[in-house]
């Protein structure tokens, strides 16, 4: 029992993480109307300026988080503008192959600077531990911080698009980008805040998933990206909070899988889940089914 | 309508427009002045909403020149066009379904100054109660009728000079489309300006002031709009002889 609800803890930990990553893609996605493969390595570029910031400018975490959110958000914005923006009326596919490329590129870049020689993360956020059931269930400050950053960001998120001016425009552009132009939105610049605020978020999801998982390479970013892409689908791509729910469910399996049926089969468990919901929802948990223009 | 207020507002002067390589507008002129209602009529596919979208900005066209109160507006995109005082109700009303009544009329009021707004919300209440009773309502429960009236009330939350209408009355029962040009009518007389496209013929030149009529990209007839009334060739074309 007490081992279930550990692995339990855990699970909406790492859902918690891919939940985060998970808004990035399903924002831009909702927006933009395309896939930015890119998105999982924008994790890992933060994880690596939160590294240097504190490994070799011994700065506190706090601050290297922050930098690490301002790097991407700049990285985010130079992505679109540079790689998508010229490409807003090619097809998808073009779009596609140039998120793949953004992808390799970044992936490439940081093996120039960094190699690949897995770096350790410092464990910065382990202020201490939760003990219950007389030490049988510890719960580490890290798990605990990226719930709670996962629940805060949520929040944050719903009040941003349900309650400001630039949040509703952002939902105006993802519903129909010719009339929310003809109400005075600039469209590139809507798209462009929405790749702001999503790796904005991803340099937060490479802090915690690498506080928790502490191996740092250039390929860091790939699984969980490719996992928190899952989740958005599983949840209903475009949805905010299908991104958290598909998160935290995916995560909760991954873990559960992994320690009840199989280690090797734990992934494979979580894509073929994403296949069963697929199956009876296409649009996922709580995607809008496609509905005719009238 | 004899009296000469000959102040032009928005004047299209031989306009091109593509689609790819299908050449939708064959250069087309017209004219809009302070104060009036004109219309512009014509078959499915003659070009009036490419017409209207390339005014208000959504599309570019290739040649030809469009000015706004005697400012060239080709090329500044829809998103400037609608702050200089011109306001599109688009085709099919394209309300922002899965919002709420209040904000996709927040929404029209985008490029007004916040401070703006609840006043501009009140005169839209005033004139459209129904939209106050739907205030938190998702647009797209509502029905065609009422979503109408949210096109156009979000098209006046910009305050616009002139305002353009495609085919208002589109998917209506008749007693709506009555409705929906009393009110055209009103905001005539409250001093808007309207540039109003109509399958509805018959409606439109009752209330406009002048009309164009559109054959597959090009205008082939123009004058008053009694006058393009009583054309034999209009009567036989859009109007069932
Ligand atoms: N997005 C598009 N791509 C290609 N061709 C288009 C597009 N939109 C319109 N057309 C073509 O341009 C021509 C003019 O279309 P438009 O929609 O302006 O006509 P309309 O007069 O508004 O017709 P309706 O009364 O049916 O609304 C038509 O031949 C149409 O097929
Ligand atoms: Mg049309």
């Amino acid at each position: 029992m007490v081992s279930f609800l550990r692995f339990l803890i855990n699970g909406i930990s790492l859902g918690s993480v891919y939940a985060i990553i998970a808004l990035g893609y399903t924002m831009v996605y909702g927006i933009a109307k395309m896939l930015n493969f890119a998105h999982g390595d924008v994790i890992m570029v933060g994880a690596y300026i939160a590294f240097c910031a504190m490994q070799y400018l011994g700065l506190p975490p706090l601050v290297a988080v922050l930098a690490a959110m301002v790097f991407c958000t700049v990285l985010g914005m130079v992505i679109e503008g540079l790689a998508y923006r010229p490409l807003r009326q090619a097809t998808k596919l073009a779009v596609l192959i140039t998120a793949i490329g953004v992808s390799y590129l970044l992936q490439n870049t940081a093996l120039l600077i960094w190699s690949s020689n897995p770096k350790v993360f410092p464990s910065v956020f382990n202020i201490g531990t939760i003990r219950l059931f007389d030490g049988n269930l510890v719960i580490s400050s890290e798990t605990i911080l990226t719930i709670v950053a996962n629940i805060v960001i949520m929040i944050a998120l719903t009040l941003f698009t349900g309650r400001t001016k630039m949040g509703k425009a952002m939902r105006a552009v993802s519903e129909d980008r010719g009339a929310a132009e003809l109400m005075g939105i600039n469209v590139n610049r809507t798209i462009s805040l929405t790749f702001a605020i999503g790796s904005a978020l991803a340099a937060i999801a490479g802090v915690l998933l690498c506080s928790a998982y502490p191996t740092l390479q250039p390929t860091t970013g790939s699984m969980p990206g490719i996992k928190a892409f899952t989740a958005a689908v599983f949840g209903g791509i475009g949805s905010i909070p299908g991104a958290m729910i598909g998160g935290l469910l995916l995560g909760i399996i991954e873990i559960l899988g992994k320690a009840y049926i199989s280690t090797e089969l734990g992934d494979a468990l979580v894509f073929a889940v994403l296949i069963v919901v697929l199956l009876f929802k296409p649009a996922g948990l709580l995607g809008k089914p496609m509905r005719e223009k009238v | 309508m004899s009296e000469t207020r000959a102040k032009s507002l928005l004047k299209v002067d031989d306009i091109h427009v593509y689609y790819g390589s299908i050449h939708a507008i064959k250069g087309i002129s017209f004219e809009v002045n302070e104060g009036e209602i004109v219309t512009l009529i014509g078959a499915n596919g003659a070009g009036k909403s490419t017409t209207l979208n390339t005014v208000s900005g959504l599309l570019r066209p290739r040649s030809g020149l469009i000015s706004f109160e005697g400012k060239s507006i080709v090329g500044i995109g829809a998103s400037k066009v609608v702050g200089l005082g011109m306001a599109l109700c688009p085709e099919g009303r394209r309300v922002f379904q899965q919002m709420t009544v209040r904000e996709n009329l927040e929404m029209g009021g985008f490029s007004r100054p916040g401070e703006e707004i609840p006043q501009s919300l009140e005169n839209v209440f005033t004139r459209f109660p129904r939209l106050k009773e739907r205030e938190k309502q998702v647009a797209g429960t509502l029905s065609g009728g009422e979503q109408q009236m949210l096109a156009m009330g979000r098209a006046l939350m910009s305050k616009p000079k002139l305002l353009m209408l495609d085919e208002p009355s589109m998917g209506l029962a008749p007693i709506l489309v009555e409705q929906i040009f009393d009110i055209i009518k009103e905001l005539h007389a409250s001093g808007t300006t309207i540039l109003l496209v109509e399958q509805n013929a018959q409606m439109a030149l009752s209330v406009a002031d002048r009309a164009y009529v559109l054959g597959t990209g090009k205008i082939t007839i123009s004058g008053p709009a009694e006058a393009v009334l009583a054309d034999d060739r209009v009567r036989a074309a859009y109007l069932g002889g």
